[in-house]
C-alpha cells in the first residue's frame, strides 16, 4: 500500500508545483501589473461589433449522438485493459468471454454504420 | 503517512467545495466544469485508497466522456435561467423540507450502520493484500471468468444504449445532397451528353 502510494508521489509533487505556480502567476499579475480599468478596454475594438446573440445557442442533437456513441466505445476499451493484463491467467473462458462481448458490441457497431449514424451530411 | 493524510484532506476539501459549486454556480456550463473538478478529486481519493484502476477509469470515462455529454446536454437545453429562478423562493419551503427529511434518514442510516463481524469471511472473492498484485490484475482475474454473466450483461446494456441513442436521436434530413459515387460512375455517355445542332440565328 505504502509502496503503491509512493509511486504516485511525483504526481502529487507535480500537482503541488502546478497549483503554486498558477497562483503565483495570477497573484503576480495582480500585484506587479499596472491596473487601470476602463470600460473602453472591454468594448468591441475598431471593426468588431457587439455580440448579436447569446453564445449558448441550441446545439444540434447529432452532437449528443456522437458523444454517446463515443462513451459506449470508451467503456468497451476500458473493459479491455484488465483483460489484456490477465490474459495469461484467465484461460480460454476469459478469452472467449471477451470475444463474445466484443461481438455483441460489433453488432451494434454494424447497426450504427448501416443506419448512417456516423455520417455527418 | 502525514503526506497521505494531507493529500486526503486536500482532495476531499476540493471535491466537496466543487460539489457545492456545481449546485450553486449560476451558469450551468460552469457547473459542469466544477463537476469535472469534483471527478478529478474523487479520482485522487481512489488512488489514496489503492484503487488505481477505478481512479483511471473515473478520469477516462467520467471526465473524458460523461462530462462532455453533460456539456452537450446543457448546451442543447434551451432554458431561460432567469425565468427558471423566479419560482425559487416559492418552492424553497417544500424543497427544504424534503432535503431535511433526506438528511435525517441518512443520519439514521449511518448512525446505526455496522459492518457484520463475519462479513470478511463470507466474501465471494477475497482480495489479496494491496500492493502484492496490481489492482487491474485483481479485476481481470474475476471479471471475465467468475462474473462472466454480469460482464456479458454489461455488453448487452451497452448495445441497448447504443441502439436506443440511435433510434431516439437519428434524424435523416431532407433536401441534403450527398455525393453518391456509384451513381456518378454508373452514368453513361448516352444519358448525360446530348449534342444539338444549333442553327445560325436561332436559339435552342
Amino acid at each position: 500500500m505504502e509502496a503503491l502510494l509512493l509511486e504516485y508521489l511525483p504526481i502529487l509533487i507535480f500537482l503541488g508545483i502546478a497549483t503554486a505556480l498558477a497562483l503565483l502567476i495570477v497573484a503576480a499579475a495582480f500585484i506587479a501589473a499596472r491596473q487601470r480599468p476602463d470600460s473602453e478596454k472591454l468594448s468591441a475594438y475598431e471593426c468588431g461589433f457587439d455580440a448579436f446573440d447569446d453564445a449558448r445557442g441550441m446545439f444540434d442533437v447529432r452532437f449528443y449522438l456522437v458523444a454517446i456513441l463515443f462513451i459506449i466505445f470508451d467503456l468497451e476499451v476500458a473493459f479491455l485493459f484488465p483483460w489484456a493484463v490477465t490474459l495469461g491467467e484467465i484461460g480460454l473462458v476469459g478469452f472467449w468471454s471477451m470475444i463474445v462481448f466484443l461481438a455483441v458490441l460489433t453488432v451494434g457497431f454494424i447497426y450504427e454504420w448501416k443506419k448512417g449514424a456516423l455520417e455527418w451530411e | 503517512m502525514i503526506v497521505q493524510a494531507l493529500a486526503f484532506y486536500m482532495f476531499a476539501t476540493v471535491a466537496i467545495a466543487a460539489g457545492v459549486m456545481v449546485i450553486s454556480a449560476r451558469n450551468p456550463v460552469h457547473s459542469v466544469f466544477f463537476l469535472i473538478a469534483a471527478f478529478f478529486n474523487a479520482a485522487g481519493l481512489f488512488v489514496l485508497l489503492g484503487a488505481e484502476f477505478l481512479a483511471m477509469i473515473l478520469v477516462i470515462v467520467y471526465v473524458g466522456a460523461v462530462a462532455v455529454l453533460f456539456l452537450f446536454v446543457v448546451m442543447m437545453l434551451d432554458i431561460n435561467f432567469v425565468e427558471l429562478r423566479q419560482g425559487f423562493l416559492q418552492y424553497l419551503p417544500i424543497g427544504g423540507l424534503i432535503g431535511v427529511i433526506l438528511l435525517v434518514e441518512l443520519l439514521f442510516i449511518f448512525a446505526s450502520w455496522t459492518v457484520a463481524p463475519d462479513a470478511g469471511a463470507v466474501a465471494a472473492a477475497p482480495m489479496s493484500a494491496l500492493g502484492e498484485i496490481s489492482n487491474t490484475r485483481m479485476f481481470g482475474r474475476l471479471l471475465y471468468t467468475k462474473y462472466i454473466y454480469y460482464f456479458q450483461a454489461a455488453g448487452l446494456v451497452l448495445l441497448v444504449a447504443m441502439i436506443g441513442a440511435i433510434v431516439l436521436t437519428l434524424r435523416t434530413r431532407k433536401g441534403v445532397r450527398r455525393q453518391k459515387v456509384p451513381d456518378q460512375l454508373r452514368r453513361t455517355r448516352a444519358e448525360s451528353v446530348e449534342i444539338k445542332k444549333v442553327e445560325t440565328g436561332k436559339g435552342i
